[in-house]
């Protein structure tokens, strides 16, 4: 037996990548990692390919049994993870024996934690992805979670990695409970008073406990429109915010539908979404305006923070 | 004739609106637009999603700037020729209206005061744009059904409908490219699987191209099925 077995699944745990890209115009939602940064972050320390699948697991983490020896580490939220009884740090690559048992546990800050392996999963392709669409069924494993019992192979295990002492990345703070997240106003902007704009801006606004991989249902002041917020369905974008006719926001998240009918006033720009998918029910969000460019100008900077911590990792691969 | 409209959808996509109704005419100049965008090739461009009545067009801001894409948009925008889309090609997809596959007939029979026959008949002799693919992998917005066909949906939702399942949803019709809960009043099913992961294009159809439903017995049903079980069945694509 190879790869490793799930004792106990946790709270809901899949397997995610990039996300299914290229084929939204046929019907195919993305799914793919709430929080892409952790999933390259995991992907840098253990050499990996960036898009290479990990496990994303929500708010409590599974339990799982190494069948042979691998590399493994952990990005994202603090689970308080423990192999064979001892706590692991995070953000950075550990060893695990056949036999050790990786355990998380709740979300102590964050609220989604990724699993890595050295050399990927054993997951098929399913239109160029491994990710699970849990609204589709389909990716990942039987596009479902995972279950207790579920096996899942390696695809090239590693008993150690090259330098693997220096293959530690900076641990990132998930413990704010209020935070800003920026936001580019279009699409339907037009559809909104500018009341209803100034209310979005100026009020806070919660992450309700209906909140899930699809979308964020915002509690807080309604956001007031001219007419109507139906529109002639058209197509969404990550971190799309729409606004049904209640006024509450939902933020459309990794495993949102290609299109819908709802007016939108803007999306969440790329920088803010990890930050963003880590925080959970219950954290509050106020909304700051940027341009496309700044917002472009952020993500760029992030890029390429994120290739030269990946060169000085890996350039001797 | 409407203004083209460039929407901002988020800081790496731009959505271009060519109005604010659903029509041939608004359908034919997204389905041009995505074909010339397509043409011309432009690096940077991720992918696209056309619907009833615009293009959302995803690009990589870190290959290709924002304003160069916006020229581009509005270029090809302008030079707009419907006739770029081509030949309509249209695909016969066989359709089983008798029982077992068709628990809503009656009530769609009640509704529109048409007997079996006749819902059949019209049901099955218009070709159906695909205006665009959304709500599942494949799922088919059609426009152009009858409107004396038009039946509400119903009152509370199945938990689970089997692929291939053809049904009237209000004004609209189409057919479920795989089992999921659904509203629509269902008439009839066809042993083709739109989506097919096996196949080299899992999805059969693209947004732009015209769906006829071609009404065949049960006994055909059970033969085409067998056959699409083994991979070896290919639904009439007709181009003109």
């Amino acid at each position: 037996m190879s790869g490793f077995l799930v004792k106990n699944p946790g709270a809901l745990t899949t397997v995610q990548d990039r996300g299914r890209m290229g084929a939204q115009g046929l019907g195919f939602g993305t799914a793919g990692a709430m929080d892409l940064q952790s999933l390259f972050l995991l992907n840098i320390l253990l050499g990996n390919d960036l898009n290479e699948a990990a496990l994303e697991a929500t708010l409590l983490g599974p339990e799982i049994t190494f069948l042979e020896d691998n590399c493994f580490a952990l990005t994202g939220a603090d689970m308080g993870a423990t192999l064979d009884g001892v706590p692991v740090p995070r953000y950075e690559a550990v060893t695990a024996k056949e036999g050790s048992v990786l355990k998380l546990g709740f979300a102590k800050s964050g609220v989604r934690a990724y699993i890595g392996f050295a050399g990927g999963m054993e997951i098929p392709m399913v239109m160029g992805s491994k990710s699970t669409s849990l609204k589709y069924h389909l990716g990942g494993v039987e596009g479902r979670a995972l279950l207790s019992g579920d096996r899942i192979s390696f695809t090239a295990p590693r008993k150690e990695l090259r330098h693997q002492k220096r293959r530690k990345l900076d641990v990132p703070d998930f413990s704010a409970k209020e935070q800003d997240i920026r936001v580019v106003l279009g699409m339907q902007q037009e559809y909104f008073t500018k009341e209803g704009i100034r209310t979005f801006f100026e009020s806070p606004y919660e992450i309700s406990g209906q909140s899930d991989r699809m979308g964020y249902r915002l509690e807080g002041e309604p956001v007031s429109y001219e007419d109507t917020v139906d529109i002639i369905s058209d197509a969404i974008v990550p971190g799309a915010i729409q606004i049904p006719s209640n006024g509450k926001p939902i933020i459309l998240m990794a495993d949102r539908q290609t299109t819908g009918g709802y007016a939108k006033i803007g999306a969440v720009i790329s920088a803010d979404l990890p930050r963003l998918a880590q925080m959970g029910p219950g954290a509050v969000i106020h909304f700051k305006e940027v341009s496309v460019e700044e917002a472009q100008e952020l993500f760029a900077k992030e890029r390429k923070e994120m290739i030269k911590q990946n060169r000085r990792m890996n350039r001797w691969l | 004739m409407e203004q083209v409209k460039i929407l901002i959808a988020g800081d790496s996509a731009y959505t271009v609106e060519f109005g604010n109704r659903i029509c041939e005419e608004i359908g034919g100049k997204v389905t041009a637009f995505q074909k010339a965008l397509e043409d011309r090739n432009i690096k940077g461009i991720r992918e696209m999603i056309p619907t009833f009545r615009s293009v959302t067009v995803f690009y990589d801001p870190l290959i290709l700037p924002g304003e160069k894409l916006v020229r581009e948009l509005k270029e090809a925008a302008e030079n707009l020729s419907v006739k770029q889309t081509g030949k309509r090609k249209i695909y016969h997809i066989p359709v089983c209206y008798e029982e077992p596959f068709c628990p809503d007939m009656n009530t769609v029979m009640e509704h529109t005061k048409f007997t079996r026959e006749e819902v059949i008949r019209l049901h099955s002799e218009r070709e159906y744009r695909i205006y665009m693919l959304g709500f599942l992998p494949g799922f088919a917005y059609l426009g152009g059904m009858d409107e004396r066909l038009e039946t509400p949906r119903l009152k509370s939702p199945r938990v689970k409908i089997e692929a291939g399942s053809v049904g009237i949803g209000g004004n609209q019709t189409g057919i479920y490219p795989l089992a999921s809960p659904g509203g629509w009043q269902l008439i009839g099913r066809s042993p083709v699987r739109p989506y097919d992961e096996r196949r080299t294009d899992p999805i059969l159809y693209q947004a732009g191209d015209y769906i006829h439903f071609e009404p065949i017995s049960e006994k055909e049903y059970q033969q085409i099925a067998l056959a699409c079980e083994k991979g070896d069945y290919q639904c009439e694509i007709e181009e003109r």
